[in-house]
């Protein structure tokens, strides 16, 4: 009897305890978490091998990558290969330096360009209602359900008439209307309370100090996950079939020049390999929990 | 704003009016009266909502000139003869006709795209949701390090060539060397050379790339499903997990799952990158090619705009039903 009482006691005043660890769900099974768990260990293990291989591949020095059977991790790191990368190609016609600034450049500029004006359209297709809106959106939904590569040719013949070819801006103002973003951003942009909006109103904003001052700095989520698509589109842009001067190509493509210059240029290849990925892969992990929370909005409806 | 919202009301009014009058009259008369009305309004609103527009104007241009005009300009100039140097001529659908019943190497690129499409998409798709489910479990810190892991493949651009080091044709390749050390072969496999390798491998590596946007849209989803509902869910007397799944959880990831759906199947039927890399272009015996990889070529190697954009057009149609389907399958989950 007095056992009884005391459990009631214990679990009583657990209550007010925050518990450790997360109560577990009463219809899981432990030998099936635990199975679980470790085919996801697994497969996370398959997962990120290539990549931890690849980063690993470029701090290996020369002796290493040659080495017989090979290493997956190095074992006297140098950033020699990234060295190399500027020193020897620093004597080539097209430096490295400019191929690395092309993309930054290009990146920088679509992206935020992106920004503004798929912020812009997907404020006022979320927050009024005007004729046409809604037709706009379903068309932009139906722009998300095919590849790029569908509109590639009349897309060049378009740039071609507008003299864009062999410049930067080929690549750089069809990425301003990339339809996921707007997606993406209408969205979250929903979830934004209209009292809000209507609060500034009556205070005497105009539109554009709606969206400016007060739309704009509350969807900073939807900034990042903006960015990180952009991004991940623009850096890894070949650009070959716009862009044919040397001087203007882009990262991927040197990538693919280093990798073409064989067992010579393997260690270089590698480094190369690592800056293009771990740019995105960086803005990803600095801004994970942003993205998923505008992830979160990204429902299609019919 | 106030005004013209109670001077909409009088001409509601009004209207209702003309209508109940004109119901003595025919159809038609009914029917004209209705479309003015409601084009009134619309003008109306549209003059409320002027600024709107100017909102939207760069987006709608530049979303028009590079997304919309050229799906329409590809479906025109599919039906012509068109290289560029002399103006588009109109053959009708000779270009589709050549294509499906003269040109063996675009059915190839058809099967291979089909092939690779039927196989990476659904498996791709349920491997994200899989995951995705499996991660909701974990802990805070595990789950938020375990979707880097997962996603980072598929942000990680072209990192896929690494695969060609694994996959290396001679004995110096790893998988080369470890199958040659077991025993299973005596020599080495031109995995990206040898017709029968070449689609296998690549389906290898976009699956290993396919846990992607949609990916990210279902984690986020799941973190959103309501957890009272899965309380009910155990009063209720669901068993297991599995139970769960069917009847909590998919029903309320619907959005997520139409979303996620939309992304495998774009990912999947515009498969190109990969095996262009990895297989060469033009691959050993067109063993890899694919829809888009003859649009590349017709395209932008023989300049033959129009039958590329008779290619281009295919592509677009099976993308879009292909959607179509999917979507109205994915409305009865749950039920």
């Amino acid at each position: 009897m007095s056992k009884k009482i005391k459990k009631v006691k214990e679990e009583k005043e657990q209550v007010y305890h925050k518990p450790m660890i997360r109560r577990r769900k009463p219809n899981r099974s432990i030998a099936g978490d635990v199975a679980l768990f470790i085919f996801l260990a697994i497969v996370a293990v398959i997962m990120v091998f290539p990549i931890v291989y690849a980063v690993n591949a470029a701090l290996k020095p020369l002796d290493e990558l040659f080495m017989f059977p090979p290493r997956v991790f190095a074992k006297n790191p140098t950033l020699n290969n990234f060295a190399d990368l500027f020193v020897t190609m620093g004597k080539s016609w097209v430096t490295f330096s400019r191929y690395l600034f092309n993309t930054v450049f290009i990146t920088a500029a679509g992206t935020a360009g992106h920004l503004f004006v798929a912020s812009m359209g997907a404020f006022v297709l979320a927050k009024y209602d005007f004729p046409g809106g809604q037709a706009f959106f379903k068309l932009v939904t139906v722009a998300m359900m095919f590849t790029g590569y569908v509109t590639q040719i009349p897309n060049y013949m378009i740039i071609n008439k507008l003299g864009w070819v062999d410049t930067y801006w080929a690549i750089i103002i069809p990425a301003f209307a990339s339809p996921m973003g707007l997606f993406l951003m209408k969205q979250f942009m929903e979830g934004l309370p209209t009292a809000l909006i209507e609060a500034a109103r009556i205070d005497g904003a105009g539109e554009w100090m709606v969206f400016s001052k007060i739309v704009m700095p509350n969807v900073k989520p939807a900034w990042m996950t903006l960015i990180i698509f952009s991004v991940q589109g623009l850096w890894n842009n070949r650009a070959s079939t716009f862009i044919y001067s040397e001087e203007r190509k882009t990262l991927v493509f040197a990538l693919q020049q280093i990798q073409a210059g064989g067992i010579a240029r393997t260690g270089q290849g590698a480094a190369v390999l690592v800056v293009v990925m771990i740019v995105p892969i960086l803005i990803f992990v600095f801004s994970e929990s942003q993205i998923l929370e505008t992830m979160a909005s990204s429902g299609l409806k019919d | 704003m106030a005004d013209a919202v109670k001077e909409m009301k009088t001409k509601d009014e009004i209207m209702a009016a003309k209508i109940a009058a004109a119901k003595n009259g025919n159809y038609f008369q009914k029917y004209t009266v209705l479309r003015r009305h409601n084009l009134s309004v619309a003008w109306k609103k549209m003059k409320l909502n002027k600024n709107c527009y100017l909102f939207l104007a760069p987006y709608a241009i530049i979303f028009t000139m590079f997304f919309v005009f050229p799906v329409v300009a590809s479906i025109y100039f599919s039906f012509t003869y068109y290289n560029i140097l002399e103006p588009p001529r109109f053959i009708g659908l000779n270009n589709y006709m050549s294509l499906l019943l003269e040109d063996d190497i675009f059915l190839i690129g058809i099967k291979n795209t089909l092939i690779i499409a039927i196989i990476t998409g659904p498996l791709g798709y349920i491997m994200s949701f899989l995951f995705a489910w499996l991660i909701n479990e974990l802990p805070r810190w595990v789950r938020s390090v375990a979707v880097v892991v997962f996603y980072a493949p598929s942000i990680a651009g072209n990192c896929y060539v690494i695969f060609s080091v694994f996959f290396r044709g001679d004995a110096y390749g790893y998988v080369n060397a470890f199958l040659m050390n077991t025993g299973l072969t005596d020599n080495p496999i031109f995995f990206f050379t040898d017709p029968r390798w070449m689609l296998p491998i690549c389906m290898l590596v976009i699956l290993w790339m396919s846990l992607g946007t949609g990916f990210l849209s279902f984690v986020a989803g799941l973190q959103g499903v309501d957890a009272s509902q899965f309380e009910a869910g155990y009063m209720d007397g669901i068993k297991n997990r599995w139970q769960e799944l069917w009847y909590i959880t998919l029903p309320n990831m619907k959005p997520m799952l139409m979303f996620g759906a939309v992304m495998a199947i774009t990912q999947a039927f515009g498969v190109c990158d990969v095996t262009m890399q990895l297989c060469g272009y033009p691959s050993t015996d067109y063993a890899a090619r694919t829809i888009v990889t003859h649009l590349f070529d017709y395209g932008f190697s023989r300049f033959e705009m129009g039958y590329a954009c008779a290619i281009a057009t295919i592509l677009f149609l099976m993308m879009i039903l292909c959607n179509k389907a999917i979507q109205s399958l994915l409305r009865r989950v749950g039920t």
